[in-house]
């Protein structure tokens, strides 16, 4: 029996990553269940509302889509469609191109890495950088980021002073204050410089056709404050009804992502500038990116397509805790991602068939899960899906069950091996050849057998 | 891109057609949402400042109170809404400079920033920023210190009431104290791309 591959991830993960892993995903799930719990009379009745709102959203988007787009050209933005990555990817270089534009900066969009679009610039002679502290130390490494809200949870300090060492920005110096303003200095050059400013969104409130954005950095406020045009590249599945839904929306999701009351910049944008406006753009693109996601609306795990990007899922799973995001081997890791990356691969499915496995099914993400996707189910559908396609992947780590299935439908045989089990307990199984039990046991003890003694207690429990 | 548009639009079609019924749109009420931690206010200004604070927010209530702040600092050189230093002009002394164009070819050249807020939200401690009202994204944005006035009839209650209220604008701006990254082992630093010092002034 093959080990999963997020269990050699987490082998080989250091053990000192691992620890700073843990402690932050650990420390920011437990504030963010204070604050909601704390602040708000009735939070699971909020998950559950949002959850709601979004699984409309969802199963409307047939005429919830062309509503948006009408509701963005009133207010002067220019909507385009892209169905796949590439057709994404050739949207913004078209509108580039067309303008002569050669500088980008790019706020966090975890769109715009589904799709490698930076990359793809690149190699079209555009520089596409991106503004997020964390973003932009993952692009100067050629690394990837490792968790949607904190993309270097993987990286320390001592390695962030010798990429910026490497890359001219400074003498190596470690401090987190001075690998901030050495940061800021460099990148808002970049920002006057730029052509144009990249961004995704949020939420799309199709009552109002405003584009909701939020940031803590203030990187995407600086994209629309200094370049002359605007893109957003948008998921269609980002809509929601109307404003006054964003209410429940945004308190959910900065308490869920980074235990705040709100995101620090929290923008509504519906068009380009005001005519008296002197800074920011002239023109808005909405790039509404398929990718994938309208197969998964056919499928019947359509519900992970609710979800709002927090990362609390992430937070809390013993898994993710273990085996830190890049073991998840795409954009998206933790919980959500085991759902996401396998049917947004499409075709590729097979290669990703092992993630839905990636889990104890603790129910935990679906517990802090701000839009309440029943994600343990959604793990169990792929399964099934991994199994009937027979995909390789998704037997890798399960034992054969044969036995197990005969012995569960023979009562005699089931009652003789409850009693022959006990046999167990005198064996020294850490030291049996058994590879797969060997296996199991590096990490884990095998409890006493106690084999028929709840079928005993079952029937005294009839007779009194 | 049509070709996209009617690509999407099918396949979203198709893979809704089998659904025999759709989910409906719950409707919530607002109360939902409030944070029942903090009482009710009688004086939003008070309420909305104690919560600025709580975000390393500065809210000031005197122009007095700026100018020693910037004093106390030494940062000397600013911008200012050109509607707004006529009000202020007086309460300047000579050793700060302001300028009531933000140029954008010295973005290093300004240590403060002064425009008009279009209003706040006293539950988060947040400023309402918008296009109409500020008079330059850049001013408001790339110097250390940003003040933003503020009226005290311009506070809402929440969150709810600010999202009921936003004004027909094209870019709306909630700014909820200084700019932060916990980027670098979850170590908070403020002061990221945007403002580390970020004031309230009520006039």
């Amino acid at each position: 029996m093959a080990k999963q591959l997020i269990d050699q991830f987490a082998a080989a993960l250091p053990a000192d990553k691992r620890a700073s892993v843990y402690q932050s995903t650990k420390s920011t799930h437990e504030k963010r269940t204070k604050m909601l719990f704390d602040q708000f009379a009735e939070p699971n009745r909020l998950r559950s509302l949002a959850g709601g709102i979004k699984q409309h959203v969802l199963e409307h988007l047939d005429t919830l889509l062309p509503e948006v787009e009408a509701k963005l050209q009133a207010n002067g933005a220019k909507v385009h469609w892209a169905a796949t990555a590439e057709a994404a990817c050739a949207a913004v270089l078209g509108i580039m191109q067309a303008r002569g534009a050669t500088k980008m900066v790019k706020a966090k969009t975890m769109v715009s890495e589904e799709i490698e679009l930076a990359h793809f610039l690149e190699k079209h002679g555009i520089e596409a950088l991106e503004t997020d502290l964390g973003e932009f130390i993952v692009q100067i490494d050629h690394d990837h980021p490792s968790h949607i809200v904190r993309p270097i949870i993987h990286k320390n300090r001592r390695e962030i002073a010798t990429s910026f060492e490497k890359h001219g920005l400074g003498a190596y110096n470690d401090d987190p204050q001075t690998i901030t303003r050495r940061a800021r200095e460099f990148l808002r050059q970049k920002y006057l410089q730029a052509d144009v400013g990249l961004t995704g969104a949020n939420f799309v409130s199709v009552e109002s056709g405003r584009l909701v954005l939020v940031t803590n950095e203030g990187n995407s406020r600086f994209s629309l404050a200094a370049p002359k045009v605007h893109i957003a590249l948008v998921g269609i599945e980002k809509l929601v009804p109307r404003d006054r839904d964003l209410g429940l929306l945004l308190n959910l999701l900065a308490r869920s992502a980074t235990a705040q009351q709100l995101t620090v910049y929290t923008e509504f944008i519906s068009g380009p500038k005001s005519a008296t406006q002197p800074d920011g753009p002239e023109e808005m693109h909405v790039i509404f990116v398929d990718n994938g996601r309208s197969e998964v609306l056919a499928s019947e795990c359509r519900e992970i397509l609710r979800c709002i990007r927090c990362g609390a899922c992430m937070n809390v799973c013993p898994v993710y805790r273990q085996a830190s995001g890049h073991a998840y081997r795409t954009v998206y890791p933790g919980p959500v991602g085991a759902v996401l990356s396998p049917l947004l691969a499409g075709k590729k499915f097979p290669e990703l068939a092992d993630l839905p496995k990636a889990s104890s099914l603790c129910g935990a993400c679906n517990e802090v899960c701000p839009v309440d996707i029943p994600i343990p189910d959604l793990l169990l559908r792929l399964r099934d899906k991994g199994k009937r396609e027979g995909a390789p992947l998704a037997a890798a780590g399960t034992p054969p069950m044969g036995a197990w299935a005969l012995l569960a439908t023979q009562p005699t045989a089931w009652k003789a091996a409850l009693f022959g089990g006990k046999i167990i307990n005198y064996l020294p199984t850490k030291l049996l050849p058994i590879p797969p039990l060997r296996a199991w046991e590096d990490t884990r003890d095998l409890p006493e057998w106690k084999g028929g003694e709840f079928r005993k207690w079952m029937k005294g429990r009839g007779k009194s | 891109m049509s070709s996209d548009r009617d690509t999407i639009l099918t396949s979203v079609r198709a893979a809704l057609a089998p659904l025999k019924d759709r989910a409906a749109l719950p409707d919530w009420d607002r109360e939902l949402v409030h944070v029942r931690t903090i009482q009710p206010a009688t004086d939003l200004w008070a309420l909305f400042a104690e919560r600025l604070k709580l975000v390393n927010g500065t809210p000031l209530t005197a122009v007095s109170e700026l100018v020693a702040l910037l004093e106390k600092n030494n940062w000397r050189r600013g911008y200012c809404d050109p509607a707004l230093w006529p009000q202020f002009k007086d309460a300047f002394p000579a050793g700060i400079k302001i300028e009531t164009t933000y140029d954008r070819t010295r973005v290093d050249d300004y240590d403060f920033g002064i425009t008009a807020a279009a209003g706040a939200i006293a539950e988060t401690g947040t400023l309402v920023l918008t296009d109409a009202g500020t008079s330059s994204r850049l001013a408001a944005l790339a110097p250390w210190v940003h003040v933003a006035v503020l009226r005290r009839e311009q506070i809402h209650a929440d969150i709810s009431a600010a999202l009921a209220a936003l004004p027909n604008d094209p870019n709306i701006i909630w700014v909820t104290g200084p700019s932060k990254t916990a980027d670098v082992e979850g170590i908070l630093i403020e002061g990221v791309h945007g403002p580390g010092v970020q004031v309230a002034l009520l006039v």
